[in-house]
């Protein structure tokens, strides 16, 4: 049940791509979209934060942070 | 600790000193051939956490179960940029990360709590990113090293490839694997001592397990006192691989929205629970960790990122995870940059956790002798997580204090889980052009 939930989450998503792919937007008009608050990933200053989260908690990962490798065992 | 605290002092007024030499920026310099430094980024952070229920101590409530943890964490990042003959940008980034923690449960590796409740991890890395703008793609290769006490060595390989779309968008694929090898410190009542010398037959051999990744033997009288200590032993060690295939999409969708999904594709091998981690059984049997030897993991997350009017964001993240273990979880954040100037903003942020427990999890004294798998590691547990706090950015066009200090960013967050864990983070980050 959950694995299908899942990959409805998925198709949702990548149903979504697909959807919004088809849009333009001009480089004079991206002064908002490349504003620096606007960047789709973690800042250098959250690096301790993911540490914490996948070490205190069992799930990691599709975050940028790591999926494993050195201390607890995730 | 002291050590740890003056040097990264002494690194903060070494980039403040030296790129104050630096008065204008030079813009022929802008396309060099040649790789030069290009900015140095700082981040320190301190955790404080008070919490129970240790996975050292199989899940004890009780006082021997503490499990507060300090952790002072310093990364120093510096990048060089330079273009090649085709015009392709190159980018060499060379990290250096130095943590210093202290942990009460640790201490307990030794039944009576002698054991060393301290340690130090060291965690160079190097990047190197080729953008080619006239394709529209990115290449990168990276390393990462790191040792600490409980394991000998982390090695981590990845390398990735991104292009971007006509429409907007950038696809991206990276490869990961981590390749660990982890020391085999059972808790001291666990390991077997080597037999007592010869011809003294009321001499036995006691064991000291030391976190620090130490197995001292010493010989004790009928009465208990050390009269002298056994040769140091190398402790055994165990593979642990982590292998991730990232998959990610990111799409502008209009003047003011973006979003992005990441799929991860984690498969791990090896040694994967940690062997001084107790399990007390429902019966008066104890023994250490034991889970299986794979475990694949499948997380998908979306984020979202809207500029609504002048000064505000919104910053949305949801995750949804599943492993083979029987783990899953729900994650979901919003965070809310609020422009008070074009150059400095207050960033108030909140992320909600949910998270069903493995099927090889049980609390202390629940596991039965019979069950293949077992542990009492709270990490694996069902619980619900909140994290809030709030940031505070500042990036003025005349640099802060020293034209090349061209951000500052502090923030600071509280950090809960309803099984009675506590935390506090701060952390800042101090970026150099």
């Amino acid at each position: 049940m959950k694995i299908k939930s899942f990959f409805k989450f998925l198709a949702a998503g990548c149903g979504c791509s697909f959807v919004v792919s088809c849009s333009t937007v001009k480089e004079y008009q991206k002064s908002r979209i490349n504003d620096s608050e606007m960047t789709l990933a973690n800042r250098k200053v959250e690096k301790t934060e993911l540490s914490v989260e996948s070490y205190r908690e069992g799930s990691s990962g599709a975050n940028g942070g790591k999926t494993g490798g050195g201390c607890g065992c995730n | 600790m002291k050590k740890i605290c003056l040097t990264v002092v002494g690194m903060y007024f070494l980039f403040f000193h030296g790129f104050s030499q630096t008065h204008e920026q030079d813009s022929t310099a802008y396309k060099s051939k040649k790789l030069s430094l290009s900015e140095v980024s700082l981040v320190s952070s301190y955790y404080d956490q008070t919490a129970d229920k240790s996975a050292v101590m199989g899940g004890d409530p009780g006082p021997k179960g503490i499990a507060d943890v300090t952790d002072f964490a310093n990364g120093l990042d510096i990048k060089f940029v330079g273009w090649d003959k085709q015009n392709r940008k190159n980018s060499l980034t060379a990290g250096l990360g130095i943590d210093y923690h202290t942990a009460a449960s640790q201490a307990y590796v030794n039944y009576n709590g002698t054991a060393i409740n301290y340690g130090t991890r060291i965690y160079p890395t190097l990047e190197w990113i080729r953008e080619n703008e006239s394709k529209g793609t990115t290449i990168g290769i990276g390393g990462y090293y790191s040792a600490e006490h409980n394991y000998y060595h982390s090695i981590g390989l990845n390398t990735s490839f991104s292009k971007k779309t006509h429409h907007n968008g950038e696809f991206g694929f990276k490869l990961t694997g981590y390749f660990d090898q982890i020391k085999m410190i059972y808790p001291s009542e666990f390991v077997v001592a080597p037999p007592a010398p010869k011809g003294t037959p009321d001499i036995r051999i006691d064991t000291l397990t030391t976190a620090s990744g130490q197995v001292r033997y010493v010989q004790v009288d009928p009465s208990g006192n050390v009269v002298g200590s056994v040769p140091k032993t190398t402790i055994p060690s165990r593979p642990r691989d982590t292998y991730t295939a990232s998959f990610s999409f990111s799409q502008v969708i209009n003047t003011r929205l973006d979003a992005s999904i990441q799929l991860d594709l984690v498969y791990q091998n090896g040694y994967l629970g940690l062997p001084f981690h107790r399990v007390y059984f429902n019966t008066p049997d104890s023994t250490y960790e034991k889970l299986p030897s794979t475990r694949v993991k499948l997380p998908i997350g979306l984020r979202i990122n809207y500029f609504l009017g002048d000064n505000v964001i919104l910053k949305g993240y949801y995750r949804f995870y599943v492993d083979s273990w029987g783990l899953n979880s729900q994650t979901a954040s919003l965070e809310i940059p609020i422009k008070i100037t074009a150059f400095f903003s207050l960033s108030p942020f909140y992320r909600f956790y949910l998270q069903n427990a493995s099927r090889y999890f049980a609390p202390y004294k629940v596991h039965s002798v019979q069950d293949p798998y077992y542990t009492s590691n709270y990490a694996l547990a069902s619980f619900i997580s909140h994290f809030f706090g709030m940031g505070f950015r500042m990036a003025p066009p005349k640099g802060i204090f020293v034209k090349s200090l061209n951000s500052m960013e502090i923030r600071y967050g509280h950090y809960t889980q309803n099984i009675n864990l506590n935390a506090n983070i701060i952390s800042l980050n101090l970026n150099f052009k």
